[in-house]
């Protein structure tokens, strides 16, 4: 399976592909992965910390923590350990440009 | 919903103690609503995966798996036959005086009740180690979900930390499913584990088990380690410093850290419905205040690890006593089972036995660098905590006010126990006499467009 992000695969592997875009870049997701999963296949952080330089990548995975809230292209912000991704979303590691 | 005239019983939280609730309920002919967090009821310890998802619960639940089912099974029956009403991926943001704030997809809703049964559970008990703060840090919970509803693991190169029987199910757990798993690292000696033995004793089977498991870690696994550093480059961990029970140094490099010392009880709707709380010696943490049933008074019933941490078995068991009590409280013909509160004890007893063994490692807390983040969601250090008691005294609320930890994203979930632990080193008081953050509305983050109606 795919080796670029934090995420590995144990698992599950026969599931319909999806695909979605992160940062402007065009990704494929497994039907039934979390925003979390299909982000951290990719890559290795959902964010960076508003405080310091180090990025996140979500810490308990049960909606309890709020780690992992992620951008959308389209402004609304998401929790990715507890959002589907579905077909054709536009996540972002960064804030939009547009966001003040 | 049933007739205007029929109580209106609302119970949060479809884990096991949620489930039974509301089983018990509907067997005497009331229709409760169930409101929780996940998309699929069976909560943390029970986790179903997506749907499309194809292992079985044997191969998820291991030697649990009769009890998934059972569970899934019961309340999935009970939603077909149309005898309750599921609220499913929706939060209780606020309670307060009979009625409560629900966050589902289509924004927030206010729900009367008239009696309410909170089940929220627990999550992992952690505590900063210098570095926590990295990305590739997650508890150990957070590693098990990933396996069993996504069937990944967190990293490439794992190393895992804390103490409790999370630690070796959740290393053995990823061992059985392919991960490389380079370290188990248990702050708990084997002397100190040896102390719990007469509780454990009490489930004797499922203390083997989990020996057999401790075995299947093999040299992976270390007692009475101190944890010192979790290195990280640019884009998250690379390591992990320790130093064994002999002192001697180690590192481990690994991508991925997951951390827990067994659990901390979610108890904030318990907070914001009025319950009272009591310091618990035992767990190390402010408990709510229950009776054997437990009802806490004004209509509001706990049930489950949200209220006492004796585990999901001791959960299906305070489940069913909520549900009774409620009953028993509406003029209903109804009794606890004998069995029920027999089992109770016993597993009361082997919780004592964990606590016994896997203690809240307090020193370590104590002595915790004073660059150290203890506050992950604002990267609050120990200094600022150290200088928040200083200036304020040994007050919980006062250190929160003076250095912001616990007013971040998680609202203290994650770093409340470590803050109040080095405000009591520091004032030099007691743990019980710093006191707890107060809980705050909304429980959850919810965006300001979820309180806007369309009409």
């Amino acid at each position: 399976m795919k080796t670029a992000g934090r995420v590995v695969r144990l698992a599950e592997h026969d599931r319909p592909q999806l695909r979605f875009l992160l940062d402007g870049k065009e990704c494929e997701a497994l039907a039934g992965d979390t925003v979390l999963t299909a982000m951290l296949v990719e890559g290795q952080a959902l964010r960076s910390s508003e405080f310091e330089p180090e990025p996140r990548a979500g810490f308990c995975l049960m909606g309890a923590c709020q780690d992992c809230w992620v951008w959308q292209e389209a402004g609304p912000r998401l929790r990715a350990c507890s959002t589907p991704v579905t077909e054709g979303m536009r996540l972002r590691t960064t804030a939009p440009e547009t966001w003040p | 919903m049933s007739g205007a005239s029929s109580p209106r019983i609302v119970i949060v939280g479809a884990g096991p103690a949620g489930i039974r609730a509301a089983a018990t309920l509907v067997v005497a002919g009331f229709h409760p609503l169930v409101i929780d967090e996940g998309h699929r009821a069976g909560g943390q310890i029970y986790r179903r995966p997506p749907d499309g998802f194809v292992r079985t619960p044997e191969q998820l639940y291991g030697s649990e798996a009769a009890k998934a089912r059972a569970l899934h099974a019961v309340f999935d029956q009970l939603v077909a036959a149309g005898r309750l009403t599921h609220c499913a991926g929706s939060s209780v943001i606020a309670v307060h005086d009979g009625r409560l704030q629900m966050l589902g997809a289509g924004g927030v809703q206010v729900v009367g009740y008239d009696r309410l049964i909170v089940a929220t559970g627990a999550s992992d008990r952690v505590v900063p180690v210098p570095g926590w703060q990295s990305a590739g840090v997650y508890s150990l919970g957070a590693a098990q979900v990933a396996l069993k509803a996504q069937g990944v693991a967190l990293g490439r190169c794992i190393v895992l930390v804390g103490s409790g029987p999370l630690l070796t199910l959740v290393g053995a757990q990823l061992l059985k499913a392919g991960a490389d798993v380079a370290a188990v690292l248990d702050t708990s000696s084997w002397r100190q584990q040896m102390l719990g033995f007469y509780g454990l004793a009490a489930r004797p089977i499922v203390a083997l088990r989990g020996l057999v498991l401790r075995m299947r870690l093999g040299g992976r696994y270390h007692a009475g380690v101190t944890l010192e550093q979790i290195d990280a480059g640019a884009s998250g961990v690379i390591a992990m410093r320790w130093r064994d029970a002999d002192g001697r140094a180690h590192i481990t490099p690994c991508d991925m850290v997951g951390m827990g010392w067994h659990l901390r009880a979610e108890t904030h709707l318990a907070d914001l419905a009025g319950c009272a709380f009591a310091f618990d010696e035992q767990w190390q943490q402010w408990l709510p205040t229950i009776d054997a049933m437990g009802r806490a008074g004004n209509g509001v019933y706990l049930a489950g690890d949200g209220a006492r941490l004796i585990g999901a078995d001791g959960a299906e068991i305070a489940g069913r006593l909520a549900a009774v009590a409620c009953l028993m409280d509406l003029g209903h013909a109804a009794s606890p089972s004998r069995a029920d509160l027999r089992k109770r004890a016993r597993l009361k007893r082997f919780a004592r036995g964990l606590a016994r063994a896997f203690p809240w490692p307090a020193e370590m807390v104590r002595t915790l660098p004073d660059d150290a983040i203890v506050c992950r969601c604002e990267n609050i250090n120990a200094a600022a905590v150290r200088e928040g008691a200083d200036f304020g005294g040994g007050e919980a609320n006062r250190v929160k006010s003076l250095s912001r930890a616990g007013m971040g994203r998680c609202q203290g979930r994650y770093c409340q126990l470590a803050a109040v632990e080095l405000v009591a080193a520091q004032a030099g008081c007691a743990l019980r006499d710093v006191g707890r953050f107060r809980g705050q509305a909304p429980v959850r983050p919810a965006p300001g467009g979820a309180f806007l109606r369309e009409d």
